[in-house]
């Protein structure tokens, strides 16, 4: 925390309004040479699409429903696999930061399946769940589990032990000491976890999808390969992006929430 | 009881006036509540270093009590013990009678503050577990004003200067209207401007709230201007107890209280002397 704390303050001085409109500057800057260049064709259509091209492919299958439902179907395999492998190693977490007994118990197995890169497990995952909605799950799950569960580890131990010992002699019970003090304590830690889970998820899903999948976005961008419509496959990795982007907007909406009282966070 | 209305009428936040204005007592303001403090043979090692080697000592109800030493004679353990943050080894530590967990308060040289929760539910902290009941916001104001603080109750602690923050910390340890109260060198991290503001309301507070002080310090000057009277610690022992008979309200810089301060300092000093030959 007193890392964090350090930290120059995130706001800057410079009027709200242009702070909220300079991110994008460079985005659209570079969209519009991207533009450019295939109209003279300087990068062939074969290589890259026009970004124009892009967005009329996205327009028919927005028509067509096909493009709504396999965001769909990606953004519940996300989302489900990030709820039930973070809510594990969340579990996991405060258990083995509470107690030395489960941490002695489980902290080291954890440790070394963390070891196994998740991915490698992909030949085993498709002959164990085949390639339906299990596999994607288990796989997302296993991925967004260990940020999740080293952080909140982290962010429970790291809690100011003079914090806990004046609840102590002030008479918080174990409850009330881990609502007050504990969780409050270890959530910036907590958040740093589901930031890297939320890019693990992604990132897992995606490569999931491409290799074993018939439906989601990863399997539109494998399919669009087959018949060669590069136009597909340049919009679903555009998706990708914009929903990467998007998980990561969410969770810096819910820390600026839950950690309004930090230093970093106050708005002067 | 008008002149209580009036006084609770003024902005009560300011440093200076909080200092000096004798703030209108709480209902259940603890005066004639205090405890004794009696240590008999207390004994405390940490491993194979004996911190503490047989304190006997008696501070009668209401007495402010300074405890001075160098660093790492034991003037903190002693202060934890009472505090009862540690065990003991040998020895015993009594209040007269039974106390409650809220009776014993201490005020540690960190504010500890919760960074995550406002001012007023910091101080609510203090109330123990009576903090759940309908007066527990009455009564952590009316702390909060004690404290001449009452306009910060909806801050987070980091916007606060730091001898702010020490004085939530004391609100906090007054709140459950304690009947000793002990201070780990509570300025000892405040500039010394702040540090004599800070001593003026922690002699105002004691005088209107009537609890037993025990105020652990490294700055004699500090001690003799607080405190009734001043044990020395050396070697884990009580060295030397002195009265100090100097009436209040006391002028700092005056000849008696410098007397006073020289000679504890030759003592502390002259023990240093012995110890090098």
């Amino acid at each position: 925390m007193s890392l964090i704390e350090s930290l120059p303050r995130p706001r800057s001085v410079r009027l709200p309004r242009a702070d909220g409109l300079i991110q994008w500057v460079v985005p659209l800057f570079m969209i519009a040479i991207w533009q450019l260049a295939c109209v003279t064709g300087l990068v062939p259509a074969r290589v890259l699409p026009a970004p124009s091209d892009v967005l009329l492919a996205a327009w028919k299958l927005l028509i067509s429903g096909e493009l709504v439902r396999n965001i769909c179907v990606s953004f519940w395999r996300a989302s489900s696999g990030f709820l039930i492998g973070g809510g594990i190693g969340f579990a996991f977490g405060l258990a083995n930061g509470l107690s030395q007994l489960s941490s002695n118990l489980t902290d080291t197995t954890l440790q070394m399946v963390r070891n196994v890169p998740h991915l490698a497990l992909i030949p085993l995952v498709i002959l164990w769940f085949g390639i339906d909605e299990s596999a994607k799950l288990f796989l997302v799950a296993l991925g967004v589990f260990f940020p999740i569960y080293l952080n909140t580890l982290h962010g429970i131990r790291t809690v100011d032990p003079q914090l806990i010992e004046m609840g102590r002699i002030y008479g918080m019970s174990d409850g009330e000491l881990f609502r007050r003090v504990i969780l409050p304590g270890a959530l910036p830690s907590i958040f740093v976890g589901i930031r890297f889970a939320l890019g693990i998820m992604w990132l897992t899903l995606i490569v999931a999808e491409t290799i074993a999948a018939s439906s989601g976005l990863g399997y539109m961008a494998m399919q669009a390969r087959e018949f060669m419509l590069i136009d597909i496959v340049v919009l679903s990795i555009l998706i990708y992006a914009l929903l990467g982007k998007l998980a990561d907007s969410a969770s810096r909406v819910l820390e600026r929430l839950t950690l309004a009282w930090h230093p970093a966070f106050q708005q002067h | 009881m008008l002149a209580t209305l009036q006084l609770l009428a003024e902005p009560v936040d300011r440093t200076d006036v909080a200092e000096e204005t004798p703030l209108p007592h709480r209902a259940d303001a603890g005066r004639g509540r205090s405890l004794p403090l009696i240590i008999r043979g207390l004994r405390k090692s940490f491993g194979d270093h004996e911190v503490l080697r047989g304190i006997d000592v008696h501070v009668p109800a209401g007495q402010f009590v300074a405890i001075v030493g160098r660093s790492g004679c034991g003037k903190s353990t002693l202060l934890r013990l009472i505090a009862g943050l540690e065990k003991i080894d040998a020895g015993s530590i009594s209040f007269g009678e039974e106390t409650r967990l809220e009776d014993v308060r201490v005020m540690f040289q960190e504010p500890r503050l919760l960074p995550w929760a406002r001012v007023l539910s910091n101080v609510e902290v203090g109330l123990g577990r009576s903090r759940n009941l309908p007066d527990a916001d009455a009564r952590a104001e009316a702390a909060l004003s004690e404290v001449g603080l009452a306009d910060k109750r909806n801050q987070w602690p980091a916007v606060l200067s730091g001898g702010q923050k020490q004085r939530v910390a004391l609100a906090r340890a007054l709140v459950s209207n304690p009947r000793i109260l002990a201070f780990d060198e509570p300025l000892g991290a405040l500039d010394a401007l702040t540090r004599i503001s800070m001593q003026r309301l922690l002699e105002r507070v004691w005088r209107d709230e009537g609890f037993t002080a025990i105020l652990v310090t490294h700055d004699v000057s500090e001690a003799v201007a607080l405190a009734d009277r001043v044990l020395v610690i050396e070697d884990g022992r009580i060295s030397q107890d002195i009265e100090v008979d100097v009436p209040r309200p006391r002028q700092r810089g005056s000849a008696d209280f410098a007397a006073l301060e020289g000679s504890i300092l030759r003592h502390l000093l002259g023990a240093d002397e012995r110890g090098d030959s």
